[in-house]
């Protein structure tokens, strides 16, 4: 789960990683009076969505660049009006950007270094590690790619946390005197308790900015969540921006379904992970393109399944339907009984092609069969995915 | 032979009394699998289908059955919990099938399971199964067939979808091993590997990837180095978006790393035999069987 920059802001302060003032407006008015209430000589003015790259952003009707420095709280409100509204495109939002809501106005730091800070999981070793940079503001792969020794990995036992001597020992290599440790070393255990205490998959301070007064300020935060943890976290859960997210997936979503949007035509329902993933490349292999990504899982139910296909077939880029299910423990005549109930209440507007193997699977076929629905059939994959791109391309299947 | 579990393993069901529990403790029983006892707290005395005894601990459950091997289906929220409990009682194969366990609870039951000798298998997987003899999990029992080429895949329907492709071919199956779709799991690909690899009855091996972290390119090494018996292998997501998190907790490919075509590349230059699409499996298998 993703949250916006304020609110990860929010949660570091409250752990006690010194973050810069700021507050949060939803209209431009709020904007200029939260600048009239600091005297600070000067604001930065932050659209805030759900990606990075914005201040090299722009946006749907060309205004440029999501943050902006200004002096004036009516220039604070001028440009909070042109972001408030308005849809942000940066490189990370894909073509159609990101709708702005809100926008932070924060007091600029007067940074005297930026340095990189992250606390991932380390999934060979089974370890929280500390991933620290010398050079900040950059991205931490680039920095990776081109000058690996700018860059520390600290890993963290499991059961004792971070103990001392690693803070002492980042922040050396961060370029701390040894006489001046006690703030980054601060900075270092907040930051990881957050990690933990908010069951966070990723904590990325970047820049982690040294302020010409010294200070240590995370000037800018991304906060990442495990999804299966969230469950424990209904503080976190609140902190979810449904307008950051694509439609299609919001539905799929509320069913329980694994769904990702895509930007082909053919969509596909298959059960389990891997198999969708494979099914895919598959279409790709043989000149498709798949409009989605949807997982029905290993144990669906008929009604998952109906709520599926009106999903598929309620998409209008979707120009044809490939329905690729290995029976297990979902049972092939469930999946038929699903998907005639789906087409009972909307008769399908695109060619189905349906490729069916496993548990019950001759059941299966016959209600589909005896349903009447003008089904493609394909027993092989290959066969199935070629039948798919035909009918997305207008062709008729063999 | 077989790897991990055959005709004489004894398996308890922790979390036997719940919807899924009991319908898969059904179906592992049925065919042919020792089910030997349950385990679900406050439920101890009953029985479950008239026959195997419920008790309150996993402890319990192995002084009064014996039982070697436990299969779980216990809630997230608790199944770390139940894995250790697990471990506790001396049980030496364990096989989560839980899906959504909360990434740091499993990274500390990963840490503490190093101070025992047993085997966890998943979380979030399919299971375990020799053909003909034990089946601890979740997959359709009919569509397997004893024989001789061992499985290994971080997927669960990949894996009845190449299963079925080798049965189709009359070819068996020695032991087929889900190691789950998890970051952090316990049984890796790579181990699974060397099981099958000392494993007389195995004669080929099958391995099935998927994008997200390294398992894949140490699983190469590992056959670059030691294994004398053909390996075919399948990565999916090659066309997956970077960043998605696609079903799998684990597949996704952050910062560039976690590739499709890194695995598909580390795995050629090791000498395993690569199958192109997901419908190619079957085919690399009888090629390398040379049938």
């Amino acid at each position: 789960m993703n949250i916006h920059e304020y609110q990860a802001s929010e949660l570091l302060a409250a752990a006690g990683v010194t973050v810069p003032r700021g507050v949060v407006a939803h209209t431009a008015e709020e904007a200029e009076s939260i600048a009239r209430n600091f005297s600070w000589s000067s604001f930065m003015v932050k659209a805030q969505v759900h990606a990075g790259g914005r201040g090299k952003g722009h946006f749907q009707d060309g205004f440029k660049g999501g943050v902006h420095l200004v002096k004036t709280p009516q220039q604070v409100r001028d440009i909070a009006a042109k972001m408030i509204g308005n849809t942000l495109i940066t490189h990370q939002t894909g073509p159609e950007g990101k709708p702005v809501h809100a926008v932070l106005i924060c007091e600029p730091t007067e940074i005297a270094r930026e340095l990189y800070l992250a606390i991932v999981l380390d999934r060979s070793s089974g370890c929280p590690v500390i991933v620290a940079s010398r050079q900040g503001g950059m991205e931490i792969e680039t920095v990776a790619e081109k000058n690996p020794e700018a860059i520390l990995r600290e890993k963290v036992h499991p059961s004792l946390g971070l103990q001392p001597y690693q803070a002492r020992k980042l922040s050396i290599f961060l370029g701390f005197p040894s006489t001046a440790l006690r703030a980054p070393c601060r900075l270092l255990h907040a930051a990881y308790r957050l990690f933990i205490d908010k069951d966070c998959s990723q904590v990325e301070i970047n820049p982690l900015a040294v302020t010409k007064g010294g200070d240590v300020c995370a000037l800018d935060a991304k906060l990442n969540f495990d999804d299966n943890a969230i469950f424990r976290h209904k503080e976190i859960e609140a902190l979810s921006d449904p307008s950051q997210e694509d439609p299609r997936d919001l539905a799929a979503a509320e069913h329980h379904l694994n769904y990702i949007g895509l930007d082909g035509n053919i969509g596909c329902m298959v059960n389990g992970a891997g198999l969708a993933m494979a099914t895919l490349d598959l279409l790709q292999a043989v000149g498709g393109r798949p409009a989605n990504f949807l997982d029905v899982g290993g144990g669906a139910s008929k009604q998952m399944v109906t709520v599926a296909f009106r999903l598929l077939q309620g998409d209008p880029s979707v120009k044809a339907i490939l329905v690729n299910i290995f029976g297990g423990i979902l049972k092939c005549d469930l999946l038929a009984q699903g998907m005639v109930a789906a087409c009972h209440n909307a008769p399908p507007r695109v060619p189905i092609i349906v490729r069916m193997q496993g548990t019950n699977v001759d059941a299966g076929r016959k209600i589909l069969k005896e349903s009447g629905l003008a089904l493609i059939p394909a027993e092989g994959l290959m066969e199935a995915a070629e039948k798919a791109v035909a009918a997305a391309s207008g062709k008729k299947g063999k | 032979m077989s790897v991990l579990v055959d005709a004489n393993t004894r398996l308890v069901v922790q979390g036997i009394t719940g919807k899924t529990g009991s319908f898969h403790a059904s179906a592992c029983k049925e065919y042919g699998t020792k089910v030997v006892a349950g385990v679900t707290p406050a439920r101890g005395g009953e029985k479950f289908e008239n026959t195997v005894p419920i008790f309150d601990t996993v402890s319990e459950a192995v002084a009064a059955t014996h039982a070697n091997a436990s299969m779980i289906f216990v809630p997230p929220d608790f199944a770390g919990d139940a894995i250790l409990e697990a471990a506790d009682a001396g049980i030496q194969l364990i096989v989560a099938i839980t899906e959504g366990i909360p990434v740091l609870d499993m990274m500390r039951v990963r840490h503490a399971l190093k101070e025992y000798s047993c085997v966890l298998i998943g979380p979030n997987c399919p299971g375990i199964i020799t053909p003909g003899a034990c089946k601890i999990g979740i997959m359709p029992g009919h569509i397997h067939r004893p024989g001789h080429v061992g499985v290994v895949s971080r997927s669960g329907t990949l894996t009845y979808e190449a299963v079925w492709q080798i049965t189709n071919l009359g070819l068996g199956q020695s032991t087929c091993i889900g190691v789950g779709g998890d970051p952090i799991h316990g049984l890796t690909l790579q181990k699974s590997v060397e099981y099958l690899h000392a494993d007389p009855d195995t004669h080929a091996i099958v391995m099935i990837g998927e994008i997200g972290g390294s398992e894949e390119e140490e699983a190469a090494e590992y056959i670059h180095a030691r294994v004398k018996k053909p390996v075919i292998s399948f990565i999916a997501g090659a066309t997956a978006p970077p960043g998605r998190r696609m079903g799998h907790a684990g597949a996704i490919i952050s910062g560039g790393k976690g590739t499709a075509q890194a695995k598909i590349e580390a795995l050629q230059k090791a000498g395993v035999r690569v199958a192109k699409t997901l419908a190619d499996i079957g085919g690399e298998v009888a090629k390398a069987l040379g049938k």
